[in-house]
């Protein structure tokens, strides 16, 4: 479904992380951990194909769900009419009417009570939700999960694991980002420790 | 379900621009009002002499309109690009022409066409004569379409720098002259009875021009500065 091999990207003529490779078939979960600022974002904004590797090859069937710390949230929009603009531009999974299945999915992650309150309202748990609530009417196979976690409360991450846990079970994959105190629960995973290619980070971890 | 069509897709991309615009309308007036207050200024500063007036009247309403529109267009597509929204219209395989076009089409509706729809009322003001308010109202026709066309190419040039506005207009400005040359030679050639199509022609000619190509090299545009 994805595969990397000696991928690097060089920003200001340094490597942000160290070269990397790994590949993900149907159903695996690979969880990126590192320190901050060792280039986790860089590497899933360029599994993405938002940023252009300077080395290595990233081979991946179609286009991946990237869920970055950005929510793509407009202030001016109530979660409802959010939801809507996103299915109506991304697209959806199932083909009745769209108000139905934004109803439903908003009540699936929990925002059922400030369905009707503009964007700027929310709190940063609630953003983080809405933002997440594309993982459920989106089609695309490969999820690329930007510290998925960060934000949400306990009920929450226990929805994240249930999404997930149904998106690897229908043939989807993940790639997901950690700094380290969150981590997928009861998941079989592989792991990718990234090293930040930072000469002044050698020197100071030496 | 698979991906909308790209026709769905900017359907509501353009139902979402007119909500946010509903939403947000004492941003969408403050061009509009700034337009009024400059083109009032003029009769202060320089005289209300009518027959002077009447003179510079063409050539007020359109500077006065090409920076209504810049004071617009930094937020073209800034929202988007802090909020992540871009990031995820971009990697949703849209093409990105045609989401510029619909930004285009957006800002056009919501802060070209109320300066056409004005532009009779600063006639009256300047004092133009009857034949030259008319073609005034058609060079802005025409011509604000094409303000709001390249304007979109140094929007998205400018999105990724945090004070883009004073850069935005130094890039546009320049795009506007031969814009600006065109409309008030088309408005002077009516008022003293000369044929004008010539002028209009040329503007025409120039909004399909940039009707066809400016989607593109925004879409160029926003791609680099999102990397």
């Amino acid at each position: 479904m994805l595969s990397v091999s000696e991928l690097s990207f060089e920003r200001y003529f340094e490597r942000v992380f160290e070269p990397v490779s790994f590949s993900l078939g149907v159903g695996s979960l690979l969880l990126v951990t590192g320190a901050n600022g060792c280039g986790k974002t860089t590497l899933l904004r360029l599994l993405a194909g938002l940023l252009e590797p300077s080395e290595g090859e990233i081979r991946r069937q179609r286009h991946p769900l990237y869920a970055g710390h950005d929510p793509a949230i407009k202030d001016d929009l109530s979660v409802t009419e959010n939801i809507r603009f996103m299915m109506d531009f991304m697209g959806r999974r199932h083909s009745g009417p769209a108000a139905d299945e934004g109803q439903r999915i908003i009540n699936i992650v929990g925002l059922a009570p400030v369905a009707q309150q503009q964007g700027r309202t929310l709190s940063a748990g609630q953003r983080k939700r809405c933002s997440l609530a594309r993982l459920l009417f989106c089609t695309e196979a490969l999820w690329l999960l930007d510290e998925p976690y960060s934000n949400l409360d306990h009920e929450g991450i226990v929805m994240l694991d249930k999404m997930l846990r149904a998106h690897l079970d229908t043939g989807g994959a993940c790639v997901m980002t950690t700094h380290g105190s969150l981590r997928p629960e009861g998941f079989e995973l592989q792991e990718c420790r990234l090293i930040s290619g930072r000469h002044q980070d050698y020197w100071n971890a030496a | 379900m698979s991906r909308p069509t790209a026709s769905t897709a900017f359907l509501a991309l353009l139902r979402r621009d007119f909500l946010l615009a509903y939403r947000r309308r004492a941003e969408l007036l403050q061009p509009l009002v700034f337009l009024l207050v400059v083109t009032s200024l003029f009769p202060l500063g320089v005289g209300p002499s009518p027959q002077l007036l009447a003179s510079i009247a063409a050539g007020v309403i359109w500077i006065a309109a090409l920076l209504a529109t810049v004071l617009s267009l930094d937020s073209l597509f800034r929202s988007d690009y802090e909020d992540g929204t871009l990031e995820q219209m971009v990697l949703s395989g849209q093409p990105l022409a045609m989401i510029a076009l619909a930004r285009i089409v957006a800002h056009w509706m919501v802060a070209g066409l109320p300066i056409v729809l004005l532009s009779p009322l600063l006639a009256l003001w300047m004092n133009l004569p009857q034949e030259g308010t008319v073609v005034l109202i058609k060079s802005l026709a025409i011509g604000t379409p094409v303000l709001s066309l390249l304007g979109a190419i140094g929007g998205a040039l400018t999105v990724s720098l945090k004070r883009g506005g004073q850069l935005l207009s130094l890039l546009v400005f320049p795009l506007y002259v031969p814009i600006l040359i065109l409309a008030t030679s088309a408005v002077s050639s009516a008022i003293s009875g000369l044929p004008y199509s010539g002028q209009l022609g040329l503007m025409l000619a120039g909004m399909i021009a940039a009707l066809t190509l400016a989607p593109f090299a925004t879409a160029a545009a926003l791609k680099l500065s999102l990397s």
